[in-house]
């Protein structure tokens, strides 16, 4: 029956979850408190917010998606690594197209 | 504005005689075909077997049939603009009026790319790919009929433009701010934006179903360096459409937002950035291309494999070409704009990054050259298909790589020369492709060959008309012509454009042909049956079957353990073996699900041109209540039972063995 | 050919659901990820638009002016405990326990349905006080990035609702399972995207 094929996707334990939620917060708490209590410089701010984001997309891909390398969870991952990939390079390479002409034009 | 219909009234009616004369002669060509399906009492058929079937091999022959009748309305716009041009010269202003002729060029690129090359990738893809890797049929075969019916949705709206109001007079590229509201304030962006909105949604449909197949339902021992190499390109293919359709959807809806809601995306005012449409399209338009030609290069390299007897030469290294294509295809789409401006850093960026890409389709052609090279090429309709393509877009990426230089490109860009160059890789690299297939599966898909005669005088007349069309084109690029002229005032380039009309009508003649072709192969097919279901002595799975293939396209799933795995049971005497007694087969009903959410959303899209909105809620209300009906429909599946398998099995090898 | 097919046994009637090629529960959840997949470069073109224009404010608001951080991590804090919500609702349906299930699900629609409501008053107020999408190209890029991750949302919401009442009259069969698996990818990967957001909307706008 299928729920031997939703078992590809591992669903994890309460504990799991738990442990993704706590990181969650506080990779969201984090960032929230440095930019409104403007406690630090504009560009550590930048730099810090930015990688707290991307630690926290990793953690709901593992705890809360479940992606992993497993046999059956594999194709999912290589999957979501090339859309990564595609998508930093439309975004990287349409702001540098676009910062670069308006450049051009000031 | 009426509540009840919108911008539409009585204006929307079209006076050009010519549009006229078109839709009396669609309209008695409907009457026609609608009394001889009465007659020959073939609508049951044609609505139980085909318009509401699952089966990726019907939906697949349903897909070509609509691109060649879109390449019946394509190649008209193609012909009245080279009429035109070969008419309109020396001041004289032709026939066609700028209103008309504008319409008539973006009608015939979206034609042409969207609903003529996709459909008919999508088609051969449908037909074939499930074959190959030994499937009963798509991942998901009601998503596989309900993509159909969105491509054929954004088709109808294109055809409607042509009755009632008017088509984009924008370019197929519909760059802003041209297409936004200021300056196109008609119906005629609007018909494209949902007409591509709604089949680009049914495209990437396609590629999600396709990609699930191919990595979820290969016959058992099939590792995916097993897959045969058109399906590997189909798959590259799925996962561009996957990567970049979305792309195109989004620049859409925010043209649309511009446009319905007065957003300042892409406006001169508010502080719109119209580059940005530019960028975003393109960052689809690129990988497009390479969509509608990886799939004609997998084709070839069956064909060349096939009829030279031989295992096609570095399996591996088209593999990877075709994924460094895929990759690199991605990241190079600024050369469609090189002039916008960008610093010289981009420039250079992007035109190394073409001139790479150039380097994997050399190995393409290299490996091509090599399975031929000390085999015994049987000169075939498919293998002409094959040797037309290798000159002519050898032709095509040589110029393409001089307009990745951007120096270079300044002086080209928007010539006739950039025409010349995109006609020359389409049609001689995709279309001569999907020609080949078509020759080439045609006896597989419809169980009788094509006559052999009006297939090579159609080759020699596409040649020999695409060489005489476009060739001129390059040297009007370099005399300074640019495209989309509605009339021309230089006695330098006259000749040119008399040479170009002659080419298009020869190309005419290689339609006529083709068309011809399935007529009289039609007429005579009790003679030219293919009773072994391998004509052609074929290396890959789909060839194992019967032609037409069963139903259930496999009695038992084939265990495969070569790349060419026909072949490889061929020569270990596995094939056509007789089975004592076969287990039930599970296969998906028909379902009208499709075709009604497809007509819905016809009606949705038309309301949103038009304005109206009553309509547009009812369509598109209707069309998410049908989906979720279909989702709690229990009634989707059923047995196939083994003394129905062992009849049909055993009918196909009795005739294999009398062949 | 079809009528030969109607002959045939039903396959409900015969039972039997899944023969090794129709593993379709697995099939539907990896091809619903794809379909994540494409709508991840959905979200992708509207951000590198709205990276490109939101210094584009035509002489009106810009972020830092319009932004209220307070409800914005009031919306996270709700989006973030669906999640946790919707990953219990995800174990009890495992364990069959259907009453558990809808419980948890009843919690996420609840938190779901208050990031939407705080969204709708954030997008209300800003309209109310002249900074409607129609403003600047800043406006037309806020509204739609956030307003499309809103539309998502809103879908899954209906969805939910949908599988709640299957669950509720046909019990946790496998056919509902996949379906919620597939509803909690959508849901998971909503979160995703808001982490995106409120990082390159919110945060770095109102720096």
């Amino acid at each position: 029956m299928s729920d031997h094929s939703s078992e590809a996707h591992s669903h994890g334990s309460v504990k799991s979850y738990l442990v993704g939620f706590i990181w969650s917060v506080i990779l969201t708490g984090i960032p929230f408190w440095m930019v409104m209590t403007e406690a630090f410089d504009k560009g550590p701010t930048y730099i810090t917010i930015v990688l707290l984001a991307i630690v926290q997309i990793f953690v709901h891909l593992k705890y809360f998606l479940h992606l992993d390398f497993s046999e059956q969870g594999k194709l999912d991952t290589y999957s979501f690594i090339f859309s990564a990939v595609i998508i930093v390079m439309v975004v990287a390479l349409s702001v540098w197209i676009i910062y670069a002409s308006n450049a051009m034009m000031m | 504005m009426s509540a009840l219909l919108g911008k539409l009234s009585w204006d929307a009616l079209p006076y050009d005689p010519i549009v006229i004369g078109t839709l009396c002669v669609v309209a008695i060509a409907g009457c026609v075909l609608a009394f001889l399906l009465i007659k020959h009492k073939l609508l049951g058929v044609l609505w139980n077997d085909w318009l509401t079937s699952v089966d990726h091999k019907k939906l697949g022959i349903m897909y070509i049939v609509l691109a060649l009748v879109m390449l019946i309305r394509g190649f008209a716009d193609a012909i009245m603009m080279r009429l035109q041009l070969a008419l309109a010269t020396s001041g004289d202003p032709g026939y066609l009026p700028p209103s008309h002729y504008d319409q008539i060029f973006t009608a015939h690129g979206v034609i042409m790319i969207i609903f003529m090359a996709m459909p008919f990738m999508i088609g051969l893809m449908n037909i074939v790919v499930p074959l190959q890797i030994g499937a009963r049929d798509v991942a998901f075969p009601f998503l596989n009929n309900l993509s159909f019916w969105l491509a054929v949705s954004g088709a109808v709206l294109v055809n409607i433009s042509l009755g009632l109001g008017e088509f984009a007079k924008t370019g197929w590229v519909a760059y802003p701010p041209l297409s936004g509201l200021e300056y196109s304030p008609g119906v005629g962006v609007d018909y494209y934006i949902w007409a591509l909105q709604i089949s680009g949604i049914g495209t990437t449909l396609t590629a999600v179903n396709f990609l699930a197949t191919v990595f979820k339902m290969r016959t058992p021992g099939m590792k995916l360096m097993d897959m045969p190499i058109f399906t590997w390109t189909c798959t590259w293919a799925n996962i561009l459409i996957a990567a970049s359709f979305p792309i195109l959807t989004a620049v859409l809806a925010m043209l649309t937002l511009d446009r319905y809601l007065d957003f300042h995306f892409f406006t001169n005012d508010g502080g719109g950035n119209s580059m940005m449409y530019i960028n975003l399209f393109w960052a689809w338009g690129h990988p497009e291309v390479y969509i509608l030609v990886l799939p004609a290069f997998g084709i070839f390299s069956e064909i060349v494999s096939t009829f030279t007897g031989k295992r096609l030469f570095g399996y591996k290294s088209m593999v990877w070409a075709t994924a460094s294509i895929s990759i690199l295809g991605f990241i190079v789409w600024l050369h469609h704009f090189f002039t916008m401006g960008s610093s010289a850093n981009v420039n250079a960026f992007f035109g190394v990054m073409t001139m790479i890409i150039a380097v994997p389709t050399g190995v393409k052609l290299f490996n091509w050259l090599f399975t031929m090279y000390r085999g015994r090429l049987r000169v075939t309709v498919p293998v002409l298909w094959t040797l037309g393509f290798m000159v002519t877009f050898t032709v095509g990426g040589m110029t393409g790589v001089l307009l990745a230089v951007p120096g270079a490109n300044y002086v080209l860009h928007n010539s006739l020369f950039l025409i010349a160059h995109f006609h020359n890789t389409i049609i001689g690299g995709a279309v001569f492709g999907y020609l080949a297939g078509f020759a080439f599966w045609f006896p597989k898909a419809m169980g009788f060959h094509l006559n052999v005669k009006l297939g090579k005088a159609a080759f020699w007349c596409w040649l020999v008309g695409f060489f005489l069309a476009f060739m001129p084109l390059y040297v009007l690029g370099f005399l300074g012509m640019t495209r989309r002229l509605n009339h021309t005032d230089n006695p330098d380039w006259n000749i040119w454009l008399y040479i170009a009309l002659v080419g298009a009508l020869v190309i005419l003649a290689g339609i006529i042909c083709q068309f011809l072709q399935l007529y009289v192969s039609f007429r005579d097919r009790a003679q030219n049956l293919d009773t072994t279901g391998d004509p052609w002595n074929g290396h890959t799975l789909e060839w194992s079957t019967a032609s037409p293939p069963q139903y259930y396209n496999f009695a038992e799933l084939p265990v495969v353990s070569d790349i060419d795995a026909f072949t490889d049971m061929k020569e270990k005497g596995t094939a056509y073996v007789r089975k004592e007694s076969y287990a039930p087969i599970h296969m998906p009903k028909n379902t009208k699900a499709g075709i009604i959410i497809g007509a819905l959303i016809t009606a949705f899209g038309f309301a949103m041109i038009w304005h109206i909105w009553w309509l547009a809620i009812v369509g598109l209300v209707g069309s998410i209540v049908t989906f979720i009906a279909r989702a709690y429909t229990s009634d989707v599946d059923y047995y196939v039972q083994p003394d129905e398998i062992a009849q049909i099995e055993n009918e196909h090898l009795d005739n294999v063995a009398k062949g | 050919m079809s009528t030969t097919h109607m002959n045939t046994h039903d396959a409900h009637e015969a039972g039997a659901h899944h023969d090794e090629h129709h593993d379709t529960g697995g099939n539907t959840v990896f091809g619903f990820w794809l379909y994540l997949m494409t709508d991840c470069l959905l979200f992708a073109s509207v951000f590198a638009t709205y990276a490109v224009l939101f210094m584009n404010t035509a002489g009106g608001v810009s972020g830092k002016d319009i932004f209220d951080l307070e409800l914005i991590l009031a919306g996270t804090a709700a989006l973030l405990v669906s999640s946790i919500t919707f990953g219990f609702a995800m174990i009890c349906a495992h364990n069959k326990n259907r009453s558990g299930t809808l419980m948890w699900l009843l919690a996420t629609f609840i938190f779901g349905g208050v990031f939407i409501a705080l969204e709708i008053y954030e997008f209300q107020h800003l309209i109310h006080n002249g900074n409607g999408p129609q403003a600047s190209a800043f406006l037309s890029a806020f509204f739609s990035l956030v307003g499309l991750h809103g539309l998502h949302v809103t879908a899954g919401l209906i969805w939910m609702v949908i599988l709640a009442v299957e669950i509720m009259m046909t019990g946790l069969t496998g056919r509902s399972l996949t379906r919620l698996a597939c509803l909690s990818l959508f849901w998971h990967f909503l979160d995703i995207i808001w982490i995106c957001v409120f990082t390159v909307v919110y945060l770095m706008g109102a720096i």
